[in-house]
């Protein structure tokens, strides 16, 4: 085997491939970001939703959580892309994507974070509690920071997962990295020379997000800016 | 149309892929990542960094990524690479990072103090592992392999990027035919769900016990 | 009757005798194991009184059913003019406001500096505004000798120094009645001494305290009224004095063995 690597596909002056590389990444970017900032809040949402008084309420997020978790995104992808179509729903892939991915990753945030609230002790809340701190002041101020910052490192890798997941959206044909890889192959038959870049792509960009975790977690746990990782 | 007999049994053909899939994808992950992991624990730096620079570059690079690098990787060789070769190929080296990865975790979990009962013994440093470490870096390591088996189970729906006529993609080519989105992936993500929640509950239930004997 | 109408109880009798804290009758289960049979005693404002007796013994239960940690099950418990009572509800948020109370375990949150710590429920619960609640931070503090520590977090401290946070951080709240839940047991005997001097200052400021205390020494010295709780009662009641000279049998034994 003595096989001619042959990257120069990528800047041929007719066609220069490395445009459409940069603009399906930005596409993954958007897609990621966009399924980060709603899907947490969503998962957020569930998890407070958990640890409601009311029966009902859990139970459904439970169904849903365990749902999510047990089947594949793609099915899910296209359960909801091409059953709403099916029901007339006119949605673009875009957006068909972003929904998927959020309520796909809001059922990992919410397990998640709803093992970071049950690690938050009960002394705590008691304290909480005997300070006059309603229930909603002692979820915002006492329960939720000290369990957000323990699963951070949790939620930064479930994040980097979905974001490599964005990848089979080409499956519905969102314009995103892969499909851009897809149809540079088609046109110039350079297969593995695409998929090496795409690949360095996606780990330039997995390790952009682990980076972008850490400062947040830097940036918003003061207490981990002065004493490192807490316990 | 009608889901029909031959619909339902195109799709139990489908099924029965992605299990097969799945056995060869952790089969292989598990041979990979065991060598991983012990790499990833060695006494020589070059072998930890290099296990450990696998696990990053693995961890980094989507399933689907990898299906099409083996796919066309090893087209080069001139091989006509079958699609189920490459997909397997793709889970084993996914598997490997992120089972290798947890197994180091459950290796490195093992009391100090066993490793050194083992040293005063005069193990040799093998012997140490196999007898020692490595029986119960297992007991350890249990629920979360099998919660990650679940994770196998899901990532061979990836296959459809080669057309790999799995259970997902039998779903596809199905409703292809039927048109009748919510009912066909319904059932195929039933069929995925009853592969997958036992295991999954089965790795929450060794979980807790498990904990509960740590604590 | 009619003399009750035209000049209220409160306002007739001398402020010694109206009490901070009253349990009346009070009675509490856990599922079917009765806990707490039939409790009634009175603290009066300015009173410290000790609970003292076995582990098991229903102190802390008592206490905690003061400011509705626990919800009693039959009986009621006056606090600070609002009425404890067994359907939980009622005016507990106000009941909270008044009284302070520190745990064993000091529960510090530990993602909030000494400082926020202590301004947390002054801000969310009394709206204080920011400067005026820093600056009451700086006062407690002072007064419990941790001035310097105000940036730091709770790991950055010791034993002692997190449970005189948490004694500041309840008398932020200005609390008209503090409780006390062996507060020094966890800590090293060595640490003990600085928080037991911030109790007793607290005490000869003339605040309202119930404490649960192994500290006998301590009770001797700085208690108005020692209680002596047994198997879910209060067994003996008497002055500071009281260990010198205990009358059952039981206080007499309790005495005996220290603990
Ligand atoms: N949350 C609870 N559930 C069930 N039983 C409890 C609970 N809290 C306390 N108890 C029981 O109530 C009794 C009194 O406990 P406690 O008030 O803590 O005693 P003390 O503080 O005097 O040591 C003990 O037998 C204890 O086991
Ligand atoms: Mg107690």
């Amino acid at each position: 085997m003595n096989y001619q690597f042959d990257f120069s596909f990528l800047w041929d002056p007719d066609n220069a491939y490395w445009r459409d590389i940069l603009h399906g990444t930005w596409l993954t970017v958007q897609l990621t970001v966009l399924a980060i900032v709603l899907g947490f809040a969503l998962g957020a949402a569930c998890a407070i939703g958990s640890t409601s008084r009311i029966p009902s309420l859990r139970r459904a997020i439970a169904v849903y959580v365990e749902i999510i978790r047990n089947t594949p995104l793609l099915v899910q992808v296209f359960w909801l892309f091409f059953g709403l179509a099916s029901l007339g729903f006119k949605f673009s892939a875009f957006s068909a994507a972003v929904l998927a991915l959020t309520i796909n990753i809001a059922a990992y945030t919410s397990e998640i974070i709803r093992s970071g609230i049950e690690s938050v002790r009960k002394g705590q809340i008691e304290a909480a509690e005997s300070l006059g701190l309603s229930r909603m002041q002692l979820l915002f101020d006492v329960v939720l920071p000290p369990a957000i910052e323990r699963v951070l490192p949790s939620l930064a890798g479930q994040f980097v997962l979905m974001m490599l997941a964005t990848s089979i959206m080409a499956q519905i044909s969102t314009e995103e990295l892969m499909a851009a890889a897809s149809r540079i192959q088609s046109e110039t038959f350079r297969g593995f020379e695409i998929y090496i870049v795409v690949a360095v792509v996606y780990l330039a960009l997995a390790m952009a997000l682990r980076l972008s975790f850490a400062f947040l977690a830097w940036a918003a746990f003061p207490r981990r800016r002065r004493l490192g990782t807490p316990v | 149309m009608t889901l029909s007999l031959a619909n339902i049994v195109y799709l139990l053909q489908g099924t029965l892929w992605t299990v097969a899939l799945a056995l060869l994808g952790f089969a292989g992950g598990g041979a990979l990542g065991l060598a991983v992991a012990l790499m990833r624990v060695s006494r020589f730096a070059v072998l930890r960094l290099a296990a450990g620079t696998w696990i990053q570059v693995v961890q980094g690079i989507p399933l689907p990524v990898l299906i099409f690098l083996s796919y066309f990787g090893l087209g080069v060789t001139g091989f006509d690479v079958p699609a189920l070769i490459a997909v397997a190929l793709s889970i084993a080296i996914n598997s490997s990072a992120f089972l290798g990865d947890t197994w180091r975790g459950c290796i490195q979990a093992v009391a100090k103090t066993q490793w050194e009962a083992a040293d005063s013994l005069a193990l040799n440093g093998l012997q140490r592992m196999v007898d020692v470490v490595l029986p119960q870096a297992l007991r350890l390591a249990i629920p979360s392999t099998i919660g990650f088996s679940v994770q196998i189970i899901k990532n061979t729906s990836y296959a459809v990027v080669i057309g790999f006529i799995e259970l997902t993609q039998s779903g596809k080519i199905i409703n292809n035919a039927l048109y009748e989105p919510f009912l066909i992936f319904s059932i195929v993500g039933l069929i995925y769900f009853m592969l997958c929640s036992p295991l999954s509950n089965a790795s929450r239930r060794l979980e807790a016990r498990l904990r509960a004997r740590g604590a | 009757m009619t003399l009750h109408a035209i000049a209220p109880a409160s306002t007739a009798e001398p402020a010694q005798a109206t009490p901070m804290v009253r349990f009346n009758d009070v009675h509490k289960s856990f599922g079917i194991v009765e806990v707490l049979k039939g409790i009634s005693f009175a603290v009066g404002r300015g009173e410290v009184v000790c609970l003292i007796g076995r582990s098991g013994s229903g102190k802390s239960t008592a206490l905690r059913c003061i400011n509705g940690l626990e919800r009693i099950t039959t009986g009621s418990i006056d606090v600070c003019g609002h009425a404890v009572t067994p359907d939980g509800k009622a005016d507990l948020h106000a009941v909270r406001k008044r009284v302070g109370i520190v745990f064993q375990s000091y529960n510090l949150f530990p993602h909030l500096t000494v400082e926020q710590n202590i301004t947390l429920a002054p801000r969310r619960v009394k709206k204080t505004a920011p400067t005026e609640a820093r600056a009451l931070a700086a006062d407690v503090l002072a007064k419990v000798g941790l001035s310097d520590k105000i940036a730091s977090y709770p790991e950055q401290l010791s034993g002692g120094q997190q449970q005189r946070v948490a004694i500041a951080r309840a008398l932020a709240m200005q609390p008209e009645v503090m409780l006390f839940d062996e507060v020094t047991s966890a800590l090293d005997p060595e640490l003990t001494g600085e928080v037991l001097k911030v109790m007793e200052d607290l005490a000869r400021g003339g605040m309202t305290m119930v404490l649960v205390t192994h500290e006998m020494a301590f009770a001797s010295r700085v208690a108005d009224k020692i209680i002596f709780m047994h198997k879910g009662r209060v067994h003996e009641t008497g002055p500071r004095d009281l260990l010198s000279r205990p009358e059952t049998p039981e206080l007499r034994q309790f005495v005996g063995t220290g603990l």
